[in-house]
């Protein structure tokens, strides 16, 4: 009984810890390969409500509007006439601010119109692409009257009140129409 | 003096204690399992995403639904065929018919009160052609689905 009592005492009263951090280990490195961080960016955009009635038809005055159509062969038409995408951005703001007041382009940036139009056999890629373009003009454009009034870079932290500010001066208007049928499968 | 140092060295142990090293790598994993959201869907669609430069981050994670748009995989191609089709959850279905119940299945989910934040996420592939990508658009608005983002990756070059 002694003799038992004893060899209790000489135990170590403790559980061996060491294989613990091996175990954590393990599932840390599961969670790692198992696991994709999906990363979630994208174009915002807001669609227009569906209406059942057709759009009224507005009479424009054609020197505000800027038209983009891209064909089922992933070719850009701008203002009627063949255009790259890469220009694209550049005459989209010169359309918007009209800076030297020419006559072909928009009296102000609220009354300027941006319509763009594809076709359903259009490739997504290039859809996003001149999207792309379009919305980097316009998110150009209110850097620059941000910067110029605040001196500040335009971003989604600033307050609302000077974002409303700035969109109510150039708002964006993308019009988008419906698509024709060409090049549909 | 010297050999005072050297008796007073030669009783400290030299092992480093390694009982606080499981604390540690258990705060690191519980901050992945807390930062990583596990993909419960199974893609059968092969989608490579357009680049793009001007990006939204999508910030929550629970009021968003995805649409994925693009050609089924190998694995899938003797089922679904090679046309582009829309992958709703983890099925393919047939048509834009069918995003509606899809919709409102997700907004079920989520509090009355964040309904209007709710955003519809296409994952298309840059080889789409718009007609599908249209049709999907076109059922969105007639279910006031309004918000949408259109994914595409940073492009690296700008």
């Amino acid at each position: 009984m002694l003799k038992k009592k004893s060899g209790r005492g000489r135990m170590v009263n403790e559980i061996n810890a060491s294989s613990m951090a091996d175990i954590a280990f393990l599932l840390l490195i599961f969670f790692l390969v198992t696991t994709q961080i999906v990363e979630d960016k994208g174009i915002l955009v807001k669609l227009p409500p569906w209406s059942d009635e057709p759009p009224e038809t507005l009479e424009l005055i054609s020197r505000n509007v800027f038209s983009v159509l891209v064909n089922a062969e992933n070719k850009l038409l701008v203002r009627g006439e063949p255009a790259e995408i890469s220009e694209l951005r550049e005459r989209a703001k010169e359309f918007i601010m009209n800076p030297t007041g020419r006559e072909d382009l928009s009296q102000s940036p609220t009354k300027a119109i941006i319509s763009l139009k594809n076709d359903r056999g259009t490739n997504y890629k290039t859809y996003i692409e001149v999207y792309n373009e379009l919305k980097g003009a316009y998110d150009e454009l209110w850097d620059e009257e941000c910067r110029r009034k605040y001196g500040v870079a335009y971003s989604e932290e600033l307050p609302l009140e000077y974002r409303k500010e700035i969109k109510a001066k150039i708002p964006m208007v993308l019009s988008e129409a419906e698509p024709t049928s060409y090049g549909a499968e | 003096m010297s050999s005072h140092f050297q008796s007073k060295r030669g009783k400290a142990n030299p092992t480093i204690s390694t009982a606080s090293l499981p604390d540690i790598i258990f705060m690191l994993l519980f901050f992945f399992m807390v930062v990583t959201v596990l993909r419960d869907t199974e893609l059968k669609l092969k989608i490579t995403v357009p680049n793009a430069t001007q990006l939204t981050k999508l910030e929550e994670k629970s009021l968003v639904n995805y649409i994925y748009i693009g050609k089924p995989t190998p694995k899938y191609e003797s089922v679904y065929g090679t046309k582009p089709r829309i992958q709703l959850a983890d099925q393919i279905v047939d048509g834009p018919e069918n995003i509606p119940l899809f919709l409102e299945r997700h907004k079920v989910k989520v509090p009355e009160s964040r309904h209007p934040l709710i955003t519809t996420s296409l994952r298309v592939d840059g080889e789409v052609t718009m007609g599908i990508v249209q049709d999907v658009k076109t059922m969105l608005r007639k279910q006031n689905q309004l918000r949408l983002n259109y994914s595409a990756r940073k492009k690296e070059d700008i």
